[in-house]
């Protein structure tokens, strides 16, 4: 996953909530994970920008914070996009083409795993299992579930959100 | 905290309260290989190489953090141990690209070593996906390559802990994780300091130096070139290394025999300079104290504190002295004072640097270090890169005999040699600030004060009736406690000698690289430094100013230190820069 594919548009207000909510937990021992999390609240995402404030604030190097924010799945590097779209990488999923799926959207969105157009439009995901084996390949656009697709269909699907 | 007594394969072995089992069985005599282990800098038990059979553990533990304790049963070699270790090696292996006989690092990779040692015979067993190159070249100075990472971290611990940089780290999660950068800038766009510790920690060839050998071979077989040599003081003291001596045995004679060998116009020393550099340095410190200038005066001859400065403290850049470090003033006296005397055209000098440092290959690109209009110094290598080209010729070293360094920029005093160890600078600086305010001959020249590896030294002497506060600190971490203190205005200290590296530059990140097993026990500062401070006793002149070149060099050229030539040609200016 690569970071920031949307431009940054944070508010002053935004800001200072961040600025709060550091001074509220920086005195803490292991502050740091639950400022990310909160800033991933107030932003939606921990954008650079973001990151570079928490690691200003608190004397730590970026690095340790990108690191944290790599490490751990609840933490986005990117916004989620106006239609979310998620693809089930599960076993029974899987073995029905959803790796072809899943490569198909990564081409026609031009985008990775993670990651949001520039857009805002579409903003791509890998899931595990959402329980709808019997319809394998499965994805989901906003919670709507499509099943038992081909890379056919992507294109009918996609033009709904447009 | 008492001694205790624990059996080790059997035998009885008393260790004190609190060490390790690793540290214990070193005692008996055992050494159990490590690869992330580095005592004091990288403790996490990581690797699972050192693992050990206690009697009653579910499981193998890592001998290197457990602690011993009263009537532990401890064995070190049984099968359980010896087949979980090669296992070990052979997942290591797995995805490590193997290019082992062209390897920078092969014949002296830990990884190579271990694999030998604990017979993996079949290096291909666990064959399985196998990272791309993923070199970034990006910093003047080194070259990472990730698909020769084993993941120990030791990188990211002496980055993080020693220097308290911090600028790579593990990135990503399981298969995925990988050494990087935050978003994975190119390390030449971080706040990196160039100092190298990475270089000189890591076990295997994933991070080495820019390796500039074959430029210097060009320019040495380019019959238009007059191409020179400087050496600094700290590769004396550790190059035998590279040729098995042992660890602090001074290679002075050899070295300059070898580099005449190799085919160097001249053959000179650093130590000149730095005889050079005590001079404007002390003469500056004598005028700032004199026309109550900023306070303290902090010394510049490390580049890796100078750019560590720039980035993190750059409200404390009127503090630096202006004085290039010895490297930069040594090329640029070469390239005016003796160009002239020789007369030669400084463009047509290539001006080499052998250096115990991978910032200075940093160094000589920066801004204001060209007096003669080209640059100080051209190529700049380190002690490895040295080692390297006299390998590649063939020239015995161990067998070579003592050769002297050319005239005139070969002669030096004690001061100047011992800049390569942590309190040098402050030591030699002293010998002459404190004669020239006397104005009286001084007797002991040994300010031990001053002297040995703590990170963080001071001082304080009664000179002409003046009190002079003084500190020292090596590795940027400790460098903080004194930045912190003179921020804050806490600290009343007239001087300040800093640099990056860990003990000073006989611990710099361009010198050989030394085995885990070794360096964690033994101080590699000290005996490199010990090398150091002995040819100091042994000189006939060691106070700077009474260098008969140095004399020479300011009566035919510079007139008097801080004079206006000495401006031009020995000083520099630095810039702020930001933390990414």
């Amino acid at each position: 996953m690569t970071a920031n594919s949307v431009a940054f548009s944070g508010t002053a207000q935004q800001q200072e909530e961040l600025l709060k909510v550091i001074n509220d937990l920086r005195d803490e021992p292991g502050c740091l994970m639950p400022i990310m999390q909160q800033a991933q609240d107030i932003y939606g995402y921990l954008p650079r920008e973001v990151q570079t404030v928490i690691s200003d604030e608190l004397g730590i190097p970026l690095e340790k914070v990108y690191g944290v924010a790599t490490f751990y799945a609840q933490f986005n590097l990117n916004p989620k996009g106006r239609n979310q779209i998620s693809v089930c990488l599960g076993t029974a999923c899987y073995v029905k083409g959803s790796g072809a799926l899943f490569n198909k959207l990564k081409e026609t969105l031009g985008i990775d795993e993670g990651e949001c157009t520039s857009d805002g439009k579409f903003s791509l995901d890998a899931c595990r299992c959402v329980g709808a084996c019997g319809l394998a390949p499965v994805m989901m656009v906003n919670g709507e579930v499509y099943g038992r697709l081909t890379t056919d269909d992507l294109p009918d699907i996609l033009k709904k959100y447009n | 905290m008492g001694d205790i007594t624990i059996k080790i394969n059997g035998m009885d072995v008393t260790a004190p309260e609190g060490s390790t089992i690793l540290e214990a069985a070193r005692l008996a005599q055992i050494d159990i290989p490590t690869l992330c282990y580095l005592k004091d800098i990288n403790e996490i038990g990581a690797c699972r190489m050192c693992v050990v059979e206690v009697k009653g553990a579910r499981t193998l533990v890592a001998s290197c953090v457990y602690p011993i304790n009263k009537g532990m049963e401890v064995w070190t070699n049984t099968p359980r141990v010896m087949e979980s270790r090669k296992k070990t090696l052979e997942l290591i292996l797995s995805n490590h690209r193997r290019e082992c006989l062209s390897c920078v690092r092969s014949g002296e990779c830990e990884l190579q070593q271990l694999c030998h040692e604990l017979g993996v015979e079949d290096e291909h067993f666990y064959q399985g996906e196998t990272p791309d190159p993923m070199l970034d070249d990006s910093a003047a100075h080194m070259i990472r390559d990730n698909s020769k990472c084993i993941l120990c971290r030791r990188c990211v611990a002496v980055c993080e802990n020693c220097q308290s940089v911090g600028v790579i780290g593990p990135n990503n999660r399981g298969f995925a994780s990988f050494i990087g950068t935050a978003f994975n800038m190119p390390l030449g766009e971080t706040s990196c300091v160039s100092c190298g510790q990475c270089i000189a920690v890591c076990p295997t060839g994933a991070l080495y130096e820019k390796d500039s050998t074959q430029e210097v071979f060009d320019a040495i077989n380019d019959p238009d070139k007059y191409v020179c040599v400087q050496a600094a003081p700290s590769v004396r003291a550790a190059l035998g290394e590279e040729f098995g001596l042992p660890i602090g045995t001074d290679v002075e004679g050899k070295m300059a025999a070898a580099l005449r060998r190799i085919g160097f116009d001249k053959v000179f020393d650093t130590d000149f300079a730095a005889d050079l550099t005590i001079m404007e340095e002390a003469n500056e410190l004598i005028e700032r104290i004199q026309n109550k200038g900023t306070l303290p005066l902090i010394t510049s001859c490390s580049p890796g504190w100078v750019k560590f400065c720039e980035h993190y403290y750059p409200d404390l850049i009127p503090h630096v002295s202006t004085c290039k470090s010895p490297q930069q003033m040594f090329g640029a006296t070469l390239k005016t004072y003796y160009a002239q005397k020789m007369g030669i055209d400084p463009a047509k000098i290539v001006s080499v640097s052998v250096m115990p440092c991978t910032a200075k290959k940093f160094e000589i690109n920066r801004p204001d270090q060209g007096a003669a209009g080209v640059p100080d110094v051209d190529i700049a290598i380190t002690t490895r890169e040295l080692a390297r080209m006299i390998k590649k010729l063939g020239i015995r070293f161990n067998d070579l005999p003592n050769e002297d360094f050319d005239d005139p920029l070969g002669e030096s005093t004690g001061a100047g040699v011992i800049f390569g160890a942590t309190g040098g600078v402050m030591e030699a600086a002293l010998r002459t600030a404190v004669e020239t305010l006397t104005g009286e001959e001084l007797k002991n020249l040994d300010f031990t004060e001053v002297r040995g590896t703590d990170g963080v030294k001071e001082a304080s002497y009664n000179v002409a009736g003046m009190d002079v506060k003084v500190a020292v600190a090596s590795g940027l971490k400790n460098a903080r406690v004194l930045l912190d203190k003179i921020r804050s205005g806490e600290a009343d200290y007239q001087f300040v000698e800093i640099m990056a590296c860990p003990g000073g530059c006989v611990n710099g990140g361009g010198q050989p690289q030394v085995r885990g097993s070794i360096r964690n026990f033994t101080d590699i500062r000290a005996e490199r430094a010990k090398v150091l401070y002995k040819n100091d006793s042994e000189k006939e002149f060691r106070k700077s100013h009474e260098n008969p070149s140095i004399k020479r060099v300011y009566k035919e050229f510079f007139g008097k230190p801080g004079s206006e030539k000495a401006h031009h040609v020995l000083h520099t200016s630095y810039v702020a820069r930001t933390i990414n």
